[in-house]
């Protein structure tokens, strides 16, 4: 038990960090605030990449003759991609929220939902 | 030239985005844009009309072989749905100009037709890509896109429907994003073939497994499966006419293309029966879709709405075809995917139709509208019609291929639901005819037809419902290789 | 002759389509709005009977239109079935026309563009389905048919007109979709075609479950032969303004009902096989339950239409009874019997029109007396309500008489007593109208102040059926001996 907790350490990370911020996307009120939690919950996908290219031993992909293992770069090169979209996503998402508080005087889900209602 | 067909028509719309915005004046962007979904749509002609006469093509990104560098594989599948997007994004813009000037605030008319520019290409990727990762990359490109196509509707609640569909569309293109990274664990490919062929070798350990449950879990909140479709009522009400009317038709058959290509191409189509009833699910949930959705739409006061649920209900159908897992129903839910987006088409346009003219689609605003915009009026009742499944439309053809693949399997309980479920669809498309066709309009509205702009290609699409719904050859005998050719390759 | 066979049944089902660009044309001139219509109406009709003589001479008549899918067309194939029904259906929308002018001038309708418009296309529907090839065919033109008929139903727009036209699409599309299509496509699957073969399309040995279940399926899908309980929509249909009643729900849309019936148990399924289906005798009961409870009720109608509609249900009961009898006098009988209700029924409307028209009376027991003032009128009713009871020297006479021989064919004893309790039924429901009429004194509070008949082209149009009422008792002959023509087997 202890050895699979401390052999697969970075995928708990990777399932704490995801759980956190798919719980404060669906508990917070505040649309900053869940704005906020997409990003932790993307993060952790981003590390699940990033510590799945690793390879023991290896070091940095840069070719060298004095180097045999290296760690695999793809997934790197995924997820840079990945956090620019990640990022894109962000800033729309504000944008939509300061749009939302022009509209509704308010950035709270309960507001917005009230207002909505009638 | 012909060779660099499956980019060329992926990167025409993303690079003719940007050059929209140096444009500058709505009407140029307009044309610009509509010269350019002509020309893709072109493009996916030529590309159909190659992979019918030669097979597959595949194309590798900048010379890199896969599964190095990236792939595009057209075959008859993508093919199809490559001119259904395209042809629909090209016949829906023609008729939006007037439209959108209505509805969008005039310093946001030119970024509106960038957005729908990024977003066809976005969908035209995801198409065309044989890759899984460009697939994440096209999802999000399509999906940033549609946000602010959303956003740009006129009610506020346009801001709120594309906020919520914000947080939806990317926790579920995360959960592809982690199914496509297990997937890379496992097999150490992203190329879509590579994948088919080394997944099986490891196809009983649990991350597959889970990499299976993320994928198929993402996707279907993409297309808007009961019961992950809550984000898709509010954004097609609240979203200006035009963009509704694109993305009823073009971005959820997206998403159910993905579901089958994930499914049937990468997984292979015996991967989700093994361990799960996912089949059965499948069968369940698109029947729930159908009446949920259907009866939802029913109590609906406005219309766009009542609209934008039966395309829930649609969903259904295609998932309860896919759900069988034979190559009928496989076949049953691709011509629903071309004949839904051409129904759907027709009935959001003429809704646009009405909202530019009635600035309204309240049932209540209808009231007369048969008198005052006949032919508008009659397009909605033809394209509700196919919607039914009267025989002669478009509708018929999938819902009569959909009832014998049931009764081929036996299912006969589901046919009848089946064929019970387009009686619902009866009742919510009357009312809409009772009150055009037989309440006099208000005396005040000096309301007229619509522009002939709208009116040209709305039409176009009703003559389509009625045409593919008599000449059937193209599509059935497209959808028939195409099943064909999904169930074997997988194998 | 140098019109091609194909040519001239294509021409006779788009004829009326061919006629509302016409009828939309001169919306505003009433004249010639009707005028396209009559002149639509005669061609029709000149092209049934040229599709008549040529099948009496023994030509083949087919044509086909498009294949949707692989073995599935929309085809036409002239056989004396159908060709009957289309002989009439066409005849009849000449008579209703003229009618139809005197009527709804005479009554000031709107939208009486809208109205000739959807009643052309409407007849179109019917030569469709009376000249079908296979089921799929009929099933097209037979939802067309409840289609194009819905604005006819809730034509004058009131609340309770919109009611009745829910009622009648929502029965008449539930049956057709929850019931037929999937009969349709079962039989598809099991027989691989849908065309209309004599003797049956399903091989020997198919599973008798199989085929009562789908037997069933057609009996109650079929809603346009309102057969009980399915027969809802029939009265309230009446809503609709009278000629639309009698041409729609007396003769093209019931009897369309019927002949979907009569043609799936003749060539779809075949009499040997009905016959020796087990549910088939069930059905027989439904149909006379039919029968009777129908007139019961219609007893108690005091509204006219309302009487008439339900009186429709009883006879529809007949023809569906004469198929399900399964003998050959018995669909002998039935195919008679379209004809022969066909001729009474659009009278007895037209006389319900009439009375409306010219003295604004809806109810049996505001009857009295009025007899005197449209003797025409009441003559007619007379003579027509004969014919349905089935008495000479009216044509409903042979039609009672050959179902009757059919019940004996088949060993059903008790359809006869059945047969004669109905008669006698008809006659107590029917006869009041013409006894109240000429037998009875008006009420001294309205004396004079309505005077005589009914516009005269109303008049002459429901003279015109009522004579065809007694030449179809003398013609009965040739009629049997063409619909001998039809193969059984």
């Amino acid at each position: 038990m202890t050895d699979m907790l401390l052999t697969h350490y970075n995928y708990w990370v990777v399932m704490v960090l995801m759980m956190i911020g798919f719980y404060i996307v669906i508990a917070q009120g505040n649309l900053v605030k869940k704005l906020v939690g997409l990003n932790i919950f993307q993060t952790s996908v981003f590390i699940l990449y990033i510590s799945a290219g690793k390879v023991s031993g290896g070091s940095a992909p840069i070719l060298d003759d004095a180097i045999s293992v290296y760690s695999n770069p793809l997934p790197h090169v995924l997820i840079l991609t990945a956090i620019v979209v990640g990022i894109a996503t962000t800033a729309l998402g504000l944008a939509l929220i300061i749009r939302l508080r022009e509209a509704y005087g308010s950035a709270e889900e309960k507001d917005i939902q009230e207002q909505n209602q009638c | 030239m012909l060779s660099h067909l499956p980019i060329l028509q992926v990167i025409l719309p993303l690079l003719a985005a940007p050059s929209c915005l140096i444009l500058g004046r709505p009407a140029l962007a307009w044309g610009f844009s509509f010269a350019t979904s002509a020309a893709a749509m072109l493009i996916s002609m030529l590309l159909l009309q190659q992979v019918w006469l030669e097979g597959p093509i595949s194309y590798f990104l900048g010379g890199w072989e896969a599964p190095w560098g990236i792939e595009y594989c057209i075959d008859l599948l993508n093919a199809f749905l490559l001119l259904i997007v395209s042809s629909l994004s090209t016949v829906v813009l023609a008729g939006t100009r007037q439209s959108v000037a209505a509805e969008v605030e005039p310093n946001k008319q030119t970024l509106f037709y960038v957005s729908w520019l990024l977003c066809l290409a976005g969908l035209l990727g995801i198409l065309a890509t044989g890759d899984a990762f460009n697939v994440f990359v096209f999802l999000e490109v399509s999906s940033l896109s549609t946000y602010t196509l959303i956003s740009l509707g006129r009610d506020r609640k346009a801001l709120w429907a594309s906020y919520q569909y914000l947080i939806v569309g990317t926790i579920g293109a995360t959960f592809i994003l982690i199914g496509i990274g297990l997937m890379y664990m496992m097999t150490g490919t992203l190329n879509m073939q590579d994948l088919a062929q080394r997944l099986p070798v490891v196809a009983d350990t649990r991350t597959v497994f889970a990499a299976y449950a993320f994928v198929i879990v993402g996707v279907c909140l993409k297309l808007a499966l009961f019961p992950l479709h809550l984000w898709l009522p509010n954004a097609y009400a609240y979203a200006p006419s035009a963009v509704t009317a694109f993305l009823a038709a073009t971005a959820t058959k997206v998403a159910v293309y993905l579901l089958i290509r994930f499914s049937f191409t990468v997984f292979g189509a015996d991967f989700g029966a093994m361990d799960i009833p996912l089949h059965q699910l499948f069968i369940a949930l698109g029947l729930i879709a159908v009446f949920s959705a259907s009866l939802v739409a029913i109590l609906q006061i406005d219309i766009k709405r009542a609209i934008a649920y039966s395309s829930v209900a649609q969903i259904g159908y295609m998932i309860i075809g896919l759900g069988l897992g034979s190559a009928a129903g496989l076949q049953a839910t691709l011509l629903h995917l071309f004949n839904h987006a051409l129904m759907k088409g027709a009935l959001f346009m003429s809704l646009a139709a009405v909202a530019l003219r009635m600035g309204s689609t309240r049932l209540d605003d209808l009231a007369g509208l048969s008198q005052r915009m006949p032919l508008t009026a009659m397009a909605f009742v033809l394209g509700g019609l196919s919607l039914i499944g009267v025989p002669l439309t478009v509708g018929f053809i999938s819902k009569w291929y959909l009832v014998i693949a049931t009764l081929e399997m036996g299912m006969w309980p589901v046919a009848v639901l089946i064929l019970v479920g387009s009686l619902l669809a009866v009742m919510y498309i009357w009312r809409v005819v009772e009150v055009m066709y037989f309440r006099d309009p208000p005396a005040s509205s000096q309301v007229s037809e619509a522009p002939v702009s709208v009116l040209l290609p709305l039409w176009l699409l009703v003559v389509a419902n009625i045409y593919f719904g008599i000449d059937t050859a193209l599509p059935v005998s497209v959808t028939a290789d195409a099943a064909q050719a999904l169930l074997g390759w997988g194998k | 002759m140098t019109m091609t066979t194909e040519l001239l049944i294509s021409l006779t089902i788009l004829t009326p389509v061919l006629a509302v660009p016409g009828i939309l044309l001169f919306g505003n001139k009433q004249n010639l709005r009707e005028a396209v219509s009559l002149i639509a109406a005669a061609a029709l009709t000149w092209l049934s009977v040229n599709l008549f003589q040529q099948l009496q001479a023994g030509t083949v008549l087919a044509a086909q239109w498009w294949e949707l899918l692989p073995g599935l067309t929309i085809a036409f194939h002239v056989e004396p079935l159908g060709m009957m029904f289309a002989l009439i259906a066409s005849s009849l929308w000449f008579v209703t026309v003229v009618y139809a002018i005197g009527y709804m001038r005479g009554h000031n309708e709107q939208n009486q563009t809208r109205f000739y418009a959807c009643f052309a296309v409407a007849i179109a529907a019917v030569m469709g389905v009376a000249l079908a090839e296979n089921l799929f065919t009929l099933f097209v033109f037979y939802e067309v048919l409840s289609l194009c008929t819905y604005p006819l139903v809730t034509h004058a727009g009131t609340d309770k007109a919109k009611h009745g036209g829910r009622v009648y699409l929502g029965i008449l599309l539930s049956t057709s979709i929850a019931f037929f299509l999937p009969a349709m496509i079962i039989t598809w699957m099991q027989s691989g075609t849908l065309s209309f073969t004599a003797g049956g399309v399903f091989e020997e040995g198919t599973s008798v479950v199989l085929l009562s279940v789908l037997l069933v399926l057609f009996a109650f899908g079929v809603g346009k032969a309102a057969l009980m309980p399915f027969h809802r929509w029939l009265p309230s249909a009446m809503v609709a303004p009278t000629p639309v009643s009698a041409l729609l729900h007396a003769v093209a849309v019931v009897k369309a009902g019927v002949f979907t019936v009569l043609k799936v148990v003749v060539f779809i399924f075949g009499i040997d096989a009905v016959q020796s289906l087990p549910v088939t005798q069930w059905l027989i009961y439904l149909a006379c339950a039919s029968i009777l409870l129908a007139s019961l009720v219609a007893m108690r109608q005091d509204n006219i239409k309302a009487r008439l509609a339900y009186s429709t249900i009883s006879q529809l009961g007949y023809i569906t009874l004469g198929a399900f009898l399964a003998s050959a006098n018995g669909v002998l009988g039935s195919a008679l019997h379209i004809a022969m209700h066909a001729a009474g029924k659009i009278t007895l409307f037209f006389c319900a029109g009439a009375i409306y028209v010219a003295a604004h009376k809806t109810l049996v027991s505001e009857l009295d007396g009025l007899g005197r003032k449209m003797p025409y009128t009441f003559a007619a009713f007379t003579i027509a309500a004969l014919s349905i009871i089935g008495l000479p020297p009216t044509g409903g006479t042979w039609s009672k008489w050959t179902l009757m021989l059919g019940a004996v064919d088949s060993d059903q004893l008790f359809v006869l007593a059945v047969l004669a309790l109905s008669s006698l039924l008809n006659i107590v429901y029917l006869l009041e109208l013409p006894a109240r009429a000429f037998l009875r004194a008006a009420p001294a509070s309205e004396s004079d102040q309505h005077g005589g008949e009914a516009p005269w082209p109303s008049l002459l149009a429901l003279c015109v059926t009522a004579l065809s009422c007694i030449v179809l008792f003398f013609t009965a002959g040739p009629i049997m001996q063409f619909l001998q023509g039809i193969s059984l087997t």
